[in-house]
């Protein structure tokens, strides 16, 4: 039985597949048809809605997820808020009224799933405001596909929220709304679907279904779901046990829970890789980074995962947790092959250890994509290294879409290992990293042109450290 | 008698007779008549229509094979699923098996031959979708695979067709060639592009309680749907309705390709006596339908040493897939086009339709008219490159003008004045010739990233290429409150056309917008429609629907002549000729002192009216005047007028990674006087980003066995919010209104804004040029994907280090 409240709304729900996703719980059981399906692979936006889970201060803090590949049980205890929420009668909810004013929807099939980013956006501007810039509005609405209007009066609407009448929507009204939601409970084991709440009962449960799979953010997982149509008898979700969730700081680093969202990272990384927090913005869209996890993006082994080669270039580990008890592996040693890893019949990963960056350590994380934003790499490439003398020293660099895994470069880093950052040392780089790498074609990019971008990242970087003899290497200022 | 209805008080204006600026401006663009719908989740599409709970849904079984016989198609395991309820293949059919919407060629479900990945075999109907989508992996399908043609240019040559090639010529071109001082000749692709309406492909069918049916369907053509079904199911077309009441996005590819599903749908109806939901899931519709047609391009030209073209010869290879579909008239329109908004002199223009083993191509905002022009604006870019011009100059110095003002196909470009005045408007407000000065010297000094600006015309002509449907019909009913319904032929699909005809019958009728309702488009209230397609949706149906409003109007003003003015004074103005309707009155009499004037609101004049029995209702048409064209001679005024404008775009290039950046795009649009202008520049904007997509990220990439590999938004990028250039400045063009006597010297405005983002890729064209200090015009396929702006920096690069400079554009590798 999955207790939720839905625009003010208290639901329940019995007996549910568990890979119903809330988008069909929407259309199908519910008859809400506001909600639109684009793709159901979590990539256009339209089934976009809010979810609002009890946080700081006992408020419900919303954000915005993918419908279509949400699962419909991680609603328990928790308020969904769906396009029909809204509007007061026929007094429209500000963001709705912008939309209205500023002519932002043309046919409107995406326009219920932009209207449910600019909420969490208005929500968020409630709390404290910031410049809606074309940063703000593209990190909210960059998971967000409209083939009409070429997203300028959408951008107008987001600017003209504030201008509009404060209609606030009708279960704002319910002062105990906050209380009643986090009275429904964070656990759930119904069937098919469990949601532990500690690292304890996570371990009961693999020892009771030990074929279960692990589901966190479902951002992957369940396109096997919705693409491939895939069945699954008993699921585990990890997204709220407690250890997984934690963040610890130590003196050398922090330990990262696997289950902890690339949205609650992004403060960490803000505050201390940069570099790797620009990254983070462009892994996917919000609605994917308020979901996803980074135990996820490693276990999951692709190729090009973006957060993968990043880690290993900063010399990462693991803290696996298996029925044979615990251990720590380098990030390095956990990538065997093609979506193989070395974790063990009923392991996982419970953290990842990110160490402290040193003071004169340098990071670059360059990814390059047909799209710059929501898209999947054709090369990224991580880059961090400390300059000693006039030498470099401490290279790591690591590649992700130019092997079966994401791994470090390793004839390119003993080319430069040592030597003075200058042009004869990177053309011997460029050739060891012709040795290093034999990349693929595919629908990202040929592997000629893998080849070629990635030793032109290469140049990239020598002319970066070369500070002054060239202004603007890449792109980075034109970008918002 | 029956009692009519009270009449409501029209409201008291707040703003009084002298309304604010923002006021009238709201009048006069208001906004989308769904706009409320839409952001309250309450507008329905074709999937939140209510259904009967015995409802079935269908998937459909699609070809794993480009090319092949079908040997076996063994659907027992399908039959035995759980859910499943009907099965169909081609043998289940009672009717026509072919539903080419022109030309034979399409069959509803496959034969004995398979023509392309994707294409439909048999159809599942079950008791929900995912049982429909499970039972249809069940198949056995075994195909007897041949070599699939997936080669365009090898079809052509190989006389591959799917109709027979045409040509267009004016003058001698092989003499212009001979005497003309300089000659430059290549090739180039311009890839195709996925319609990505947000709203897949759907229909819902409900059994009629007679032989017919019902369908709900998202198409951009009900007539021709409810023409196929009706031949499928070989029942009469009264027999089958078709109603659209909005689509989530059309952009042509709901044009003929919607037709297919909804006569598996309807079909499927009939067998089952029970209501019938058809969608395709994202991958389906990605594999199942056709898309833009990709062309492969070659100019041979020649010219002075202005660079003022003397002519030459084009030709274009469109790819048209496995059938025909609207390919003959694509290829005809890009050929149309070939010359955009430039004199091409004595010129040859051949267009050949290939048939190739994909979906079979269809249309798609442009409709063949971008892929032709694209050859046009690489060769003034080539040109200026060979002269050490600006392409600004070249583009300039080859504008129709009065003396060359005739197109290759005959047809007299009128307003070239128009024209001009668009480009040089600007050419200044851009400050074109200060930014160039400015990314000069700027790329002097970055040897990295490297700035490239390009402007870039737009003249597109507008009609339906193929004459009859060139018309389109009105259905009026003012009700005995005063409430007005408008039906017309076209569809909404986003663009505003409800709203543009709403308005124009306010208009006429002198009432508030609000006064005026459109419901769906059905085929029992207008028949014999035309697609809601070439731009012409409010030409066409705004006309139509204005024919009817004045219909009635003249009969309102001929009643009220009689009944409110029995006995005109001896010596006034006749009564009947001074009458209008404004402000929700009829007012008659002098209106110069308005001291004579009798006002009478409209509520009672329409009652009044009923009472009199005067017919409230009419049918409005309208046909196109002036257009025709000969397909024997090539010649002809296939287009009633052009529409024109321009666009000004600055990137900026990343050259070591193919990265940019779209910095800025000024654009001036021509839309004559427009019907709304919010509605307006929305299309400019949609349209530009649009077309910007097609030209840059958006990639259509197949395997070597005709299997599509970007099949979802996943692998297929279309532009996000990100990609809206952060300095966009869209005007449309005022105070020239349309030469022809168009819907109140209005013009067309959905497809030609798409044109303008052409100004994005020879911008990028720019950029690189600068790799070789402007001496080499660079070969850029399209989309210019990061990966092709790549290698083509790097064979810049090795042309500029190359010992003698080449003045020749650089081949375009195929």
């Amino acid at each position: 039985m999955i207790e939720f409240y839905l625009n003010g709304e208290a639901q329940r729900c019995a007996s549910l597949a568990p890979e119903t996703s809330i988008l069909e719980l929407l259309r199908n059981e519910l008859q809400r048809t506001g909600t639109k399906e684009g793709c159901a692979s979590g990539d256009c936006g339209a089934c976009t809605v809010a979810i609002g889970e009890p946080g700081r201060g006992g408020r419900l803090d919303y954000h915005s997820t993918n419908a279509c590949i949400t699962p419909a049980h991680q609603l328990q205890g928790r308020h969904l808020v769906t396009v029909e929420g809204l509007a007061r009668g026929d007094a429209l909810h500000p963001v709705q009224a912008a939309m209205v004013e500023c002519h932002a929807s043309q046919c409107g099939f995406c326009t219920p799933g932009i209207v449910m980013s600019l909420f969490t956006l208005h929500e968020r501007q409630r709390q404290s405001p910031v410049a809606l810039d074309d940063a703000c509005l593209e990190a909210t609405l960059g998971g967000n596909l409209c083939r009409c209007t070429g997203y300028r009066p959408i951008q107008k609407a987001a600017r003209h929220m504030a201008d509009q009448p404060d209609v606030r929507p009708p279960w704002a009204d319910d002062s105990r709304l906050d209380d009643n939601v986090a009275a429904l409970g964070d656990t759930l084991e119904a069937t098919g679907y469990a949601i532990p709440n500690t690292l304890e009962t996570l371990h009961a449960l693999r020892r009771q279904y030990p074929t279960a799979r692990l589901v966190a953010g479902a951002t992957d997982l369940w396109l096997e779901a919705t693409q491939r149509l895939e069945a699954f008898e008993t699921l585990i979700d990890v997204s709220r046990v407690t250890e997984l969730q934690a963040i610890d700081e130590t003196p050398d680093g922090w330990w990262i829970g696997a289950s902890v969202t690339y949205a609650r990272l992004e403060p960490l990384l803000d505050a201390h890789y940069p570099a790797f927090a620009r990254l983070l913005r462009r892994l996917g869209s919000a609605q994917i980074r308020n979901r996803g996890t980074l135990g996820g993006n490693i276990a999951n082994a692709s190729p090009i995962g973006d957060t993968p080669p990043i880690l290993l270039a900063l010399d990462a580990h693991l803290a696996l947790e298996g029925p044979n008890g615990a251990r720590t592996l380098p990030l390095d040693a956990f990538f065997l092959d093609y979506k193989r890893t070395a974790l063990e019949s009923g392991e996982f990963i419970r953290a990842i250890f990110l160490p402290r960056p040193e003071n004169d350590q340098h990071l670059e994380v360059w990814k390059l994509s047909k799209r710059r934003e929501d898209d999947i790499s054709a090369v990224l490439g991580a880059f961090a290294w400390r300059e000693e003398n006039g030498c470099l020293r401490d290279v790591h660099l690591a590649f992700g879409g130019m092997d079966a895994t994401p791994r470090r470069a390793q004839a390119t880093e003993a080319a430069l290992e040592g030597h003075p950052p200058d042009v004869a040392t990177f053309d011997t780089a460029r050739q060891a990293l012709a040795r290093d790498f034999s990349p693929l074609d595919d629908v990202r990019g040929s592997a000629a042109y893998r080849r070629l971008a990635a030793a032109n990242l290469l140049e990239r970087l020598r002319l970066k450290i070369d500070h002054g003899a060239v202004q603007e290497v890449c792109l980075d200022a034109y970008a918002h | 008698m029956r009692t009519l209805t009270d009449l409501a008080r029209p409201p008291a204006d707040p703003e009084g007779p002298n309304h604010s600026a923002t006021q009238t401006d709201v009048r006069h663009a208001p906004a989308h008549d769904s706009a409320t719908l839409h952001v309250t989740g309450r507008a329905r599409y074709l999937d939140d229509q209510p259904a009967p709970a015995d409802a079935l849904h269908v998937a459909v079984g699609l070809s794993p094979t480009a090319r092949g016989r079908l040997t076996q198609l063994n659907l027992d395991a399908v039959r035995r699923a759980p859910g499943v309820i009907d099965v169909i293949t081609v043998t289940d059919i009672p009717g026509k098996t072919d539903v080419g919407p022109v030309f034979p060629g399409d069959p509803l479900l496959a034969d004995a031959e398979v023509r392309y990945v994707g294409q439909p075999l048999f159809a599942v109907a079950a008791t929900d979708f995912k049982a429909a989508r499970r039972a249809v992996a069940l198949a056995e399908i075994e195909i007897d695979a041949q070599p699939a043609q997936l080669d365009a240019v090898a079809a052509a040559e190989a006389e591959e067709w799917v109709r027979p090639p045409h040509v267009q010529q004016s003058g001698d071109w092989q003499q212009a060639l001979a005497g003309a001082a300089h000659v430059l000749e290549a090739k180039q692709f311009v890839g195709g592009q996925e319609h990505f309406y947000l709203e897949g492909q759907a229909c819902l069918a409900l059994p009629n309680e007679d032989d017919g049916v019902i369908v709900h369907t998202s198409s951009q053509h009900p007539s021709e749907v409810q023409k196929l079904i009706a031949e499928v199911l070989g029942v009469s077309f009264h027999a089958v309705t078709v109603e659209v009441r909005r689509m989530g996005g059309g952009f042509g590819g709901k044009e003929t390709q919607a037709a297919p599903w909804a006569c598996l749908a309807a079909l499927l109806a009939r067998r089952t006596g029970r209501a019938i939901r058809l969608r395709l899931p994202r991958g389906d519709d990605m594999r199942a339908t056709g898309k833009r047609h990709p062309f492969h391009n070659r100019y041979r030209l020649g010219f002075d040493a202005q660079g003022v073209l003397v002519g030459g010869d084009i030709t274009v290879i469109g790819d048209c897939g496995h059938s025909p579909d609207l390919s003959e008239a694509i290829v005809d329109r890009a050929m149309f086009h070939a010359d955009n908004a430039y004199s091409l002199g004595d010129a040859r223009v051949t267009g050949i339709p290939a048939r190739t083993h994909n979906p079979s191509n269809t249309a798609f905002r442009g409709f063949g008219g971008p892929q032709g022009m694209m050859i046009v604006e690489r060769a003034m870019d080539d040109i200026a490159r060979h002269l050490d011009e600006d392409p600004l100059t070249i583009r300039k110095r080859n504008l129709y003008r009065p003396g060359r003002d005739i197109t290759h196909y005959g047809q007299h470009v009128e307003q070239t004045a128009l024209l001009h005045e668009i480009v040089s408007r600007l050419e200044t407000d851009s400050g074109y010739w200060a930014r160039r000065d400015a990314i000069r010297a700027y790329n002097a000094s970055s040897p990295v990233l490297k700035k490239g600006l390009a402007l870039t015309p737009v003249k597109f002509g507008i009609s339906f290429t193929a004459k009859h449907l060139n018309q389109a019909g009105a259905l009026l009913h003012i009700y005995t409150d005063g409430s007005v319904m408008i039906n017309h032929g076209g569809t909404e699909m986003g663009q505003g056309l409800h709203t543009k005809v709403g308005q124009v019958v306010a208009r006429e009728l002198g009432l508030d917008n609000s006064a005026v309702r459109i419901s769906a488009t059905r085929t029992d209230k207008v028949p014999n429609t035309s697609p809601t397609a070439a731009s012409s949706g409010a030409d066409l149906n705004g006309m139509a629907a204005r024919n009817a409003a004045i219909q009635v109007r003249e009969r309102l003003f001929d009643f009220a002549a009689e009944h409110f003015f029995p006995d005109p004074l001896p010596g006034q103005p006749l009564i009947r000729d001074n009458m209008r309707l404004e402000g929700g009155e009829l007012v008659a009499g002098s209106s110069e002192s308005g001291e004579n004037e009798t006002r009478i609101a409209w509520g009672e004049l329409v009652q009044a009216a009923y009472l009199g029995r005067v017919s409230l209702s009419a049918t409005g048409f309208y046909a196109t005047p002036l257009i025709h064209y000969d397909r024997a001679t090539g010649q002809g005024r296939p287009f009633y007028y052009y529409a024109h404008g321009a666009a000004v775009s600055e990137v900026i290039v990343d050259t070591l990674s193919g990265e940019y950046r779209v910095a800025r795009v000024d654009i001036l649009h021509d839309v004559g006087d427009s019907l709304n202008p919010a509605i307006d520049t929305g299309q400019v904007e949609g349209g530009f980003i649009q077309g910007m997509g097609w030209l840059t990220s958006e990639e259509l990439k197949w395997d070597a066995t005709g299997r599509l590999l970007s099949d979802g938004p996943a692998t297929y990028k279309i532009p996000t919010i990100g990609d809206t250039p952060p300095d966009f400045r869209v005007s449309l063009l005022e105070g020239l209104p349309n030469s022809q006597a168009s819907l109140y010297r209005s013009k067309a405005v959905g497809e030609p804004p798409f044109m303008l983002a052409i100004s994005v890729w020879s911008a990028l064209r720019d950029a690189l040029s600068s790799l070789a200090d402007y001496r080499v015009s660079p070969a850029l396929d399209t989309p210019a994907t990061p990966e092709r702006v790549l290698f083509a920096a790097q064979a810049l690069r090795q042309a500029s280090e190359a010992k003698t400079p080449t003045k020749t554009p650089a081949e375009t590798p195929q």
